[in-house]
């Protein structure tokens, strides 16, 4: 029996609005190179100077990822070369990651787990190429945009502590969810402002020793790291089941065909010839900088998690989907404190309702017309009587299609309930009139079929009737 | 008398009461290099025209009444290093023979905007690595005292076109002497400030660490007005000096009386040539003689630093040119399929040998492998050459030394053997290592009348002691009023002689 040992390196472009080293905007979608200077392209004699945001977003991110912020760090260079590399090094941080030493908390089937975090660090992002007929070796020409070049990036590398492809996608789910929570990235894996690489290799159980590492690249999607190692455990244990060894191999993902492809085989390490980066002075992080970043921090999701679960009474489920983004759990909160019911009924109708409509229209939290306020005002509706539960759920539709108040929904299409006995009874003896059989076989023991009578009221005052009531009087009138 | 002869300091005030125009000093200027720079070969890149035109426009504000700026009119040489917007720059290398930068570097940004008038770009060593200006990929520069011999380097053209008054004042880079010894060779004024004094923004990168702008001019004061126009804080630059500076020109006091002047004994070893020696010992008299109290210091770490300079300033230099790649500037090689090869095969015909050499060298110090037994060693030198120097100021307030073991030497002389070539920045290296200030001033002359430097060195950002000695000794110096005979060079008259 074979564990898998699962280490994850991410990188998420920082949400700042200049790059790391220059002025340049860090727009997506400019037109190729137009988002460039001297700094930027590499041009002689140019120099980079700090963006401050940056520090401060990598500050914040090491404190919530609990790690220790570095007090005396620094940049370095990595050389290499690479046409869409401009000056042929990336500026980085080796030797003094801006952090260091820290964990996330993730449950994983109901249990907690932890990973930790070695180092979060900041550099520089690089280029884009366009080769013209795919690899940079076969092709005609290669195109070079450099709108990317030196946005910055934070590199955020757990310890090997991860032991299942299931653990993995947890892991980087609660990372999303915490860097989007501290609002210093977008970290959208489709315009590649997150993008993780992925280290794995297999060992008996029980066993502390480390095995022959495999690198997974290409991974377009959480779930496409998830299968992927589910690929990889299997594949690897195969190898080394049939008496075969495991080679230190870079692979690729092959999303089409759902396996993993071998690109080249690491033979040794490369030599990047890291150095000092000379052209910036050392990076004094003074603790009272740290403090203030500190202040400034949300509270986390997994805090909050658990404070759902102690204050609201929810249960873990409804707790965790509830504080899957900072924007929906702060929209649960606001309708709570405006509504005076339970906070279940709030989450049952957020969860519902409301997740299946913005998922069916394809909309954020962000954009909902529904305002927590006019949640809480038609759940009070419901308390009333004013309407019935059944009639919300189409109040509740038109809100949200709409973004008018519930009473006001409500007055324009006359949908307040009917709880007038004397104008139920009516309509109860017209469909007991109009179906005399099947009262007849109610009143013979077939009580099931008041259901349909039910629906026959409901459907006659278009679902309008207090149908509590309605059941009441019916039993009422057959009995008698 | 000759217009371009003058200093800074005697020209600008006639420019600015009117006695010259700007259009005539520009004018003298072009007609001396047209009439002599084909021997001297100063010059990558004269930009008279664009000189000319400025002259015409600085005389019109000037007829308009408009108060003259500080420079006003003051036709300047800059390094070919140093970015110019609109102005080709090359650092002398076939790899930016056609590049054209859109921006300017902050010290000639400073310079326009004070008045002066950028004359043109001066011959270097390729990327300013070298020391006689021969590593050049254009042409090599000759020394307007003998056309036979170097004028130094890296910057060797801007210090011939100050003595052969092809430019009043020129800026040149100093990353291990490329200013102070090509000014002992040339003899005339050249300073290398502290380190972040003056912007680097737009100085093309050799060792980034190690890099400095500075002055170089024919005499202290000029040094002085030249220093305090560029130098000063630039947020381009995140190794900028921060702090306040004083007004240089003021601190140009003849008073050196009780001043300490340190002699580093590493400085006086069998390496010195017996005129330089010489030269030396007769520059420490008249400081004695000034009221200075000189004493021998000794700096141990100092018989490391050539070695220690050699493997930082290789390893800067292998990581900062590997920017020029022939993707998206300068050379690009023809011939090959894939743009991986075109990167390497346009470094390889854009670069010359000096230039592969320490590329090559810098990539193996880097190498993890070799890393802590160079690279990591010679940082520990430099750390302990910056500890010397900082004990030694706690006695003194500067420190003495020739600038080059020997005058200039023959052209070709060492160009064989780049360790002999490299011997010639021993003197020099130490100030880079610490980001201390030195300047070297003309001293005397050997007995075939090639000029000899002295240096001086002071404490970080104590540029004003640096200055007050080199203007006490000049001034009870005759050396710097000594002009080289260009005339014999040329059939023509050299040009430049105006009378005003
Ligand atoms: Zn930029």
């Amino acid at each position: 029996m074979f564990e898998p040992v699962i280490g994850i390196e991410v990188h998420v472009q920082l949400k700042t609005e200049s790059k790391l080293f220059c002025p340049c905007s860090t727009r997506f979608d400019a037109p190729p190179n137009s988002n460039t200077c001297p700094v930027c392209l590499g041009l002689p004699g140019a120099l980079p100077v700090l963006n401050k945001k940056a520090i401060e977003y990598g500050i914040k991110t090491s404190l919530a990822l609990n790690c220790r912020v570095t007090e005396s760090s620094r940049f370095d260079r990595k050389n290499y070369f690479y046409p869409d590399l401009s000056k042929n090094y990336q500026i980085t941080q080796n030797a003094f990651p801006i952090g260091a030493d820290g964990y996330i908390d993730v449950v994983v089937d109901g249990t907690e787990r932890r990973v930790r975090i070695k180092r979060v660090h900041l550099e520089e992002d690089a280029g884009k190429s366009v080769h013209e007929g795919g690899t940079i070796t076969g092709a005609a020409y290669s195109l070079e945009d450099y709108n990317r070049a030196g946005v910055p990036l934070l590199e955020i590398v757990s310890e090997p502590d991860i032991r299942s492809p299931k653990e993995a996608y947890e892991y980087l789910l609660m990372l999303r969810r915490i860097l989007l929570y501290l609002g210093v990235s977008d970290c959208k894996m489709e315009e590649g402002s997150l993008r993780c690489d992925v280290n794995i290799s297999i060992r008996p159980k029980g066993s502390d020793k480390f095995g022959t590492q495999v690198e997974l690249k290409n991974l377009n999607s959480f779930r496409a790291v998830e299968r992927s190692l589910e690929y990889e455990v299997r594949r690897q244990s195969d190898v080394v089941a049939n008496g075969g060894e495991v080679v230190r191999e870079t692979r690729h993902w092959d999303e089409a065909s759902q396996v993993t492809v071998s690109m080249r085989l690491k033979e040794r390490a490369e030599d990047y010839r890291y150095f000092p980066e000379p052209d910036l002075p050392k990076l004094k992080i003074e603790k009272a900088w740290v403090e203030e970043v500190k202040t400034t921090l949300p509270e986390l999701p997994g805090a909050r998690r658990m404070r759902f679960i102690s204050d609201y009474e929810l249960p873990q489920y409804d707790a965790a989907l509830l504080t899957d983004t900072r924007e929906l759990a702060d929209y649960f909160e606001a309708a709570v404190r405006e509504y005076d019911g339970s906070a279940k009924t709030v989450s049952n109708w957020i969860m519902g309702e409301l997740l299946r409509l913005m998922n069916a229209t394809g909309t954020e939290i962000g954009e909902v017309k529904v305002s927590p306020g006019d949640l809480a005002d038609m759940l009070k509706m419901i308390d009333k009587g004013t309407i019935s539960g059944k009639i919300a759920k189409t109040v509740f539709e038109e809100m949200f299609a709409e973004g008018k108040s519930p009473e006001v929904i409500v007055k324009e299409k006359g949908l307040v309930q009917i709880a007038d006995e004397d104008e139920l009874l009516r309509i109860v003896d017209q469909v007991i009139g109009e179906n005399q059989e099947v009262a007849d076989e109610i009143k013979a023991g077939k009580d099931k079929a008041i259901g349909f009578l039910v629906g026959q009221v409901m459907k006659l005052t278009r679902g309008r009737a207090n149908p509590k009531m309605v059941n009441e009087l019916l039993r009422q009138r057959l009995s008698q | 008398m000759r217009l371009n002869e003058l200093k800074a300091h005697e020209l600008l005030p006639m420019i600015r009461r009117k006695e010259v125009s700007v259009e005539e000093v520009v004018a003298a200027i072009l007609h001396r290099i047209s009439a002599i720079d084909s021997k001297i070969r100063a010059y990558i890149t004269v930009a008279g025209e664009e000189a000319l035109k400025k002259a015409k426009e600085a005389d019109a504000r000037l007829a308009g009444g408009e108060p003259a700026r500080p420079l006003e009119g003051l036709p300047v040489a800059i390094k070919d290093n140093i970015c110019t917007q609109g102005l080709r720059t090359t650092a002398a290398s076939r790899f930016l023979e056609g590049f054209t930068p859109f921006y300017d570097a902050t010290v000639v940004e400073r310079l326009k905007d004070k008045g002066a008038i950028i004359i043109g770009k001066t011959n270097l060593d390729e990327f300013a690595m070298g020391s006689s200006t021969e590593n050049s990929a254009m042409f090599p520069t000759r020394n307007p005292w003998d056309l036979k011999r170097v004028p130094g380097g890296s910057s060797g053209g801007s210090a011939a076109s100050v003595i052969a008054g092809e430019a009043v004042c020129a800026l040149g880079s100093d990353t291990g002497g490329s200013i102070r010894q090509p000014a002992s060779f040339c003899g005339i004024v050249g300073l290398k400030p502290s380190y972040g004094l003056v912007s680097r923004y737009g100085l093309i990168g050799y060792a980034s660490s190690m890099d400095h702008i500075g002055p170089m001019t024919r005499d202290v004061r000029d040094c002085a007005l030249i220093l305090g126009a560029i130098a000063g804080y630039d947020s381009k630059d995140s190794q900028s000096y921060p702090g306040e500076l004083p007004d240089y020109t003021e601190c140009l006091v003849p008073d050196i009386k009780g001043m300490k002047v340190g002699v580093p004994k590493e400085y006086l070893d069998e390496g010195l040539s017996g005129t330089v020696r010489d030269a030396f010992m007769k520059a420490l008299d008249k400081l004695e003689e000034l009221g200075a109290k000189v004493v021998e210091v000794s700096m141990p770490s100092l018989k490391h630093s050539l070695a220690a300079y050699y493997v930082i300033s290789s390893a800067e230099a292998s990581s900062n040119l590997a920017r020029f790649d022939g993707v998206r500037y300068g050379y690009r090689a023809t011939g090959s399929d894939d743009s991986m090869t075109m990167m390497a095969m346009s470094r390889g015909e854009g670069f010359g040998p000096e230039v592969k050499r320490r590329i090559v060298l810098g990539t193996y110090v880097l190498s993890a492998e070799n890393y802590d037994k160079y690279f990591g060693e010679a940082l520990r030198v430099r750390s302990l050459v910056t500890r010397d120097f900082r004990e030694v100021f706690e006695v003194c307030d500067c420190l003495v030394g020739p600038t080059s073991p020997t005058v200039a030497f023959e052209a070709g002389e060492k160009t064989r053997d780049p360790l002999e070539m490299y011997l010639s920045d021993v003197y020099t290296v130490p100030p880079n290592l610490a980001g201390i200030p030195g300047v070297s001033i003309p001293c005397g002359f050997d007995e075939e009348g090639m000029p000899i430097g002295l240096q001086i060195m002071a404490r970080q950002y104590n540029e004003e002691a640096l200055l007050r000695a080199a203007y006490a000794f000049e001034q009870a110096t005759e050396f710097h009023k000594r002009n080289p005979e260009i005339e014999k060079y040329t059939k023509e008259p050299a040009g430049g002689e105006m009378s005003v």
